[in-house]
């Protein structure tokens, strides 16, 4: 296990590495001179070798990009700004805000988001599939199957917007969604998110019930859920402690996946409901030429997607004795 | 052995296949051992049974000859010709004239293509147009299998597990092979096949029942290691490795109350892992001969004392016919540690 | 002994199993019978498709009851079966009456260790402790000669060697001494040698326990070393019956002969070429009128009248020996010449 761990951090960093090597260059592919526009309409050409020098892209891009990676173990001195302590992953162009604490502030609302609509889909999902599964072929199977069918073919910016015209402004039922610290206010921060949740819960839930309907329907097939029956144990024993084991290593496998993807913050249901996460910021910097800030995200989204799939790795030698990590 | 070139000789013949692990590097740690110096001919429209049980190493050597997989060791020739190590280029001659037929071949037929184009194929392939065209000798092939060549245009889901097989041996027939490497075949139809037109088999199986109605010669294997080669009626009748012996034993037979009984050897335990075979004898655990000696020397692969020219045996101890009547118990495995 | 031990303990009396597909009615088994007794082992034939799995997890009451319907009586010692509750089907499974299947790698449970498989049988029928349980699995690893087996216990399936898996599947089904212990093709994945091990185990548990054995397999070979009578199925029916000493040595049936004939031996003369039977198995879902085997049948047009296509022949018995054919017994005497020469030798 601990070898284990080893190995794969190693390879994290690696990857991470490369990530960010790669969007440096992308950013560097795109035409725009983001000195140039902070420069404004009356720059001389020592005020953008100035600003240049402050921003710290006046060096060639491997030197740029040593200075960042050195920034994170080491801290940074900006011209300008001052010093930058280690962890550091420099400052805005735009807003001259330090990133990590931008990050770090915009955290609890993304972590918010994905937490509770989790708690929503996993339950909804995997209870729907696994009733659907018991109950195959009739009735109930059959209205789960269509109905996760539809939801999953849904966008949240088309149902999330219906649903807050309709029921936030038309009828009222929900509070207007937005973001309170649940420190703050535990009541604000339920009503707040309560309809993002909803939402965002509804297209994962489809996903979950469909993959843990053919997953259970797969393993009730197994010859080993067979001879379980064979040997006298009830249909709900075998169920639960035979088919659904076999049945959980996928579904981990893709919620390891939708961690990493919903705490990278999703920008459009951060944007359908004006909630101030993770996702607007990365779609701020992308829009505004922000490199720092988009680096800091990129890396910060991918640390979470890599380390989820870790723990993935880790639940399924817990699931499978099959499985040996190394 | 005799003068002229055998159509396949195999010397030394080994493939180890690497185990990865350790840390924090990967690297190999080990070998499983899968075939381990194997020597053996085979000649021209001859066919020589490779008998063995799962993990003895026979379906390699049927992917080594093919070159399918590349040995470790050892060499292979064809027609005298060394193809080894041959490059794809210099192989492409060979490849035709050696072709493999495989268990289930329904993987191996795209299920897109009529059977007449999936037969063809290999004619096309190789740029081969025999005199009547292409077709008229897939329909001659399809006679000879035994299909009706009316079902030219028919699809592989139209037919039956056996005819799939048939369809599998009429391709390898296509290109007018010398030799045919056959992975557990079930289809009696080999056996017509292998009369009618003259062409050598190399027939793998795990059962020594079915190998004797194929082959002329048969080779038994153990543990990667060939442990008895001989003539069909010298190994049937006369088996003098005591591993041929129980395996000739084991053969369920659906005859009731012989006279004389047949001889019943029971194998305790498992065979050992081919990672770590054991030391001298690969037998030896689960022989009730074993000595000291059979577990430091590795008894080589000669024409032991009794034998005719041309039977081959690897034992310290060979049997003998006389002590075939009272039945026997290999001695209990040893408890692992 | 006592005089009902003689008594049939199992009965299938006119068993129909029909599954009902998309495509029609699958009519798996149509309209079979047998008996069998205590400590006697059942061996029953035929190909995959020919309705002998099913039969046997009909009796267990595993098919799937939404799409089959099973008509007939099944009476395990005096007790019926068919239509009986799943609560009353559950305290017989595994406890009275168990099952062997072909593939151990996929028949045990890849999540749970060896001895917690054997043990939770034995909990759920004797509602022991933990600790008993364990012991009680020991114990039986031990029986089925699995070495080390108070170490072996807490291993998986897949640290198992292939005989070894089907040593531990055994033990699994003996666990709580069933009375019927059903074997569907135990040793069909395994090594002759290995097979010849398992075979051995079978009949030693037999003697000591004195279960009824339904063993099912394709191989006559099997057949001739374990079961004391035969029944050999083809279509979904019956086609033959009678010890294993008549059908292997004088098979009534063309079926039961052309297996005979097709089969390697060590016997045989090498240089008569093997015989299989042309053509293969019918559809259950539209099977051949009259004698399912006619279409494949050497014999069919030496029957008078094309009676094999349009009349079903009757399986009847004189003292558990019969073949369902309408060829007559000099017909067969003469047409099935062959095997009787290469059997003699």
């Amino acid at each position: 296990m601990l070898r284990f761990l080893v190995r794969r951090l190693l390879g994290a960093v690696i990857t991470l590495l490369i990530i960010s090597a790669v969007t440096f260059m992308l950013f560097y592919a795109v035409p725009r001179d983001p000195a140039r526009i902070a420069c404004g309409k009356l720059c001389t050409p020592e005020t953008l070798e100035l600003i240049r020098h402050n921003m710290g892209i006046s060096d060639p891009m491997p030197v740029q990009f040593w200075h960042w990676l050195s920034g994170i173990f080491l801290g940074r001195e900006y011209p300008g700004f001052g010093n930058c302590d280690a962890p550091c992953l420099g400052y805005s162009f735009v807003n001259r805000e330090p990133v990590l604490a931008t990050i770090l502030d915009r955290f609890p609302t993304t972590f918010s988001l994905f937490l509770g609509s989790a708690v929503v889909f996993l339950i909804f999902g995997i209870g729907t599939g696994m009733l659907a599964a018991l109950k195959q072929g009739k009735p109930l199977d059959k209205i789960a199957s269509s109905a996760s069918l539809v939801a999953s073919s849904m966008q949240i910016y088309f149902v999330g917007t219906l649903a807050l015209y309709l029921l936030v402004y038309q009828w009222q039922v929900l509070d207007q969604p937005g973001y309170t610290p649940f420190t703050e206010n535990p009541g604000q921060w339920f009503g707040g998110l309560l309809l993002p949740w909803l939402i965002l819960a509804l297209i994962f839930t489809a996903n979950y019930t469909r993959m843990t309907r053919s997953q259970m329907v797969e393993q009730l097939q197994e010859d080993y859920v067979r001879t379980a029956r064979a040997k006298g144990l009830s249909r709900p024993n075998v169920f639960f402690r035979f088919a659904w084991r076999g049945a959980m290593g996928p579904i981990v496998t893709i919620f390891g996946v939708d961690v990493g993807v919903l705490l990278g913050g999703g920008m459009i249901t951060e944007k359908t409901f004006s909630i101030q996460g993770i996702g607007m910021l990365s779609l701020k910097s992308v829009v505004n030429n922000d490199l720092p800030m988009l680096l800091g995200v990129m890396v910060i989204t991918a640390t979470f997607v890599v380390l989820a799939n870790i723990v993935v790795d880790a639940c399924y030698a817990l699931i499978d004795p099959r499985i040996r990590l190394a | 052995m005799s003068s002229t070139t055998p159509l396949l000789d195999v010397s030394g013949l080994t493939k180890h296949f690497p185990i990865k692990g350790g840390f924090p590097i990967r690297r190999t740690v080990g070998h499983v051992q899968a075939v381990d110096g194997l020597d053996f001919q085979v000649n021209e429209s001859e066919s020589l049974g490779l008998v063995g049980e799962s993990g003895c190493g026979k379906s390699t050597t049927g992917r080594l000859i093919t070159r399918l997989l590349e040995p470790t060791a050892g060499k292979i020739s064809y027609q005298g010709k060394d193809i080894t190590h041959a490059s794809r280029k210099d192989l492409a001659p060979v490849r035709s004239e050696i072709q493999m037929i495989f268990q289930d071949p329904y993987a191996s037929l795209n299920p897109r293509h009529t059977v007449g184009k999936i037969i063809a194929g290999p004619m096309e392939i190789n740029d081969i147009n025999p005199a009547g065209g292409r077709e008229k000798r897939v329909r001659e092939l399809l006679e000879i299998v035994g299909l009706n060549p009316e079902h030219y245009n028919r699809f592989p889901h139209e037919f039956s597990g056996g005819q799939r097989q048939r369809i599998g041996v009429a391709r390898a027939l296509a290109l007018d092979p010398k030799l045919i490497v056959a992975d557990e075949p079930v289809s009696a139809l080999l056996q017509k096949v292998q009369q009618e037109l003259g062409i050598a088999f190399l027939f793998i199986a795990h059962d020594l029942a079915v190998v004797r109605h194929f082959s002329q010669r048969v080779a038994v294997m153990y543990l990667g290691k060939i442990v008895e080669i001989a003539d069909r009626d010298d190994l049937y009748g006369n088996p003098r490795h005591p591993y041929t012996r129980a395996l000739l034993s084991a053969v369920p037979e659906a005859t009731v109350d012989e006279t004389p009984p047949r001889e019943r050897i029971r194998l305790q335990g498992d065979v050992p892992s081919p990672i770590n075979p054991p030391s001298g004898c690969r037998f030896r655990t689960r022989c009730w001969k074993a000595t000291e000696k059979c577990a430091t020397e590795a008894p080589p692969l000669v024409q032991v004392e009794g034998n005719k020219p041309g039977h081959l045996t690897a034992c310290h101890y060979p049997e003998t016919a006389e002590v075939a009547s009272a039945p026997r118990l290999a001695k209990d495995p040893e408890p692992a540690a | 002994m006592t005089s009902t031990d003689q008594q049939p303990f199992l009965s299938i009396k006119d068993l129909k199993v029909h599954f009902s597909t998309e495509d029609g009615t699958v009519k798996a088994v149509d309209g079979l019978s047998f008996d069998l007794v205590r400590g006697k082992t059942l061996g029953i034939v035929g190909e995959s498709g020919s309705g002998k799995s099913v039969t046997n997890l009909t009796i267990l009451g595993l098919h799937n009851p939404d799409s089959t319907t099973v008509e007939g009586s099944i009476t395990l010692d005096g007790e019926e079966l068919n239509g009986a509750s799943e609560r009353k089907l559950e305290k017989l499974r595994g406890n009275k009456m168990s099952m062997i299947f072909q593939d151990a790698l996929t028949s045990l449970s890849p999540y749970h260790t060896i001895g917690k498989q054997i043990g939770e049988t034995y909990r759920k029928h004797t509602g022991c402790s933990k600790k008993a349980a364990r012991d009680r699995a020991i114990e039986m690893l031990k029986r089925v000669g699995i070495p080390q087996p108070e170490v072996r216990v807490d291993d998986y399936p897949h640290q198992f060697s292939g005989g070894m898996r089907q040593r531990a599947m055994i033990a699994m089904a003996l666990v709580c001494d069933p009375e019927l212990l059903i074997a569907d093709e135990p040793t069909t994945a395994l090594d002759v040698t290995v097979q010849a091990q398992i075979m051995d185990l079978l009949k030693d548990l037999q003697k000591e326990f004195g279960t009824a054995i339904i063993f099912i397999t394709h191989d006559l070979g099997v057949i001739a070393d374990i079961a004391d009578d035969v029944l050999v199925m083809y279509g979904g029916r019956c086609v033959e019956r009678g010890t294993k000493k008549e059908v292997l040595r004088d098979p009534q049936h063309p079926y039961t002969w052309g297996l005979l004939s097709s089969m390697p031996s060590l016997d045989h003369p090498v240089d008569v070429p093997l015989n299989p039977i042309p053509g293969s198995p019918p559809s259950l879902l539209n099977p051949p009128s009259g004698c399912r085997f006619h279409p494949r049948c050497t014999f069919a047009e030496k029957v008078e009248g094309g009676l094999c296509s349009s009349e079903r022949p009757l399986l009847e018995l004189v003292d558990g020996r019969g073949s369902a054919c309408h060829l007559t017994a000099e017909q067969r005497g003469e047409y099935f010449s062959d095997l009787a020469g290469s059997a003699a030798n």
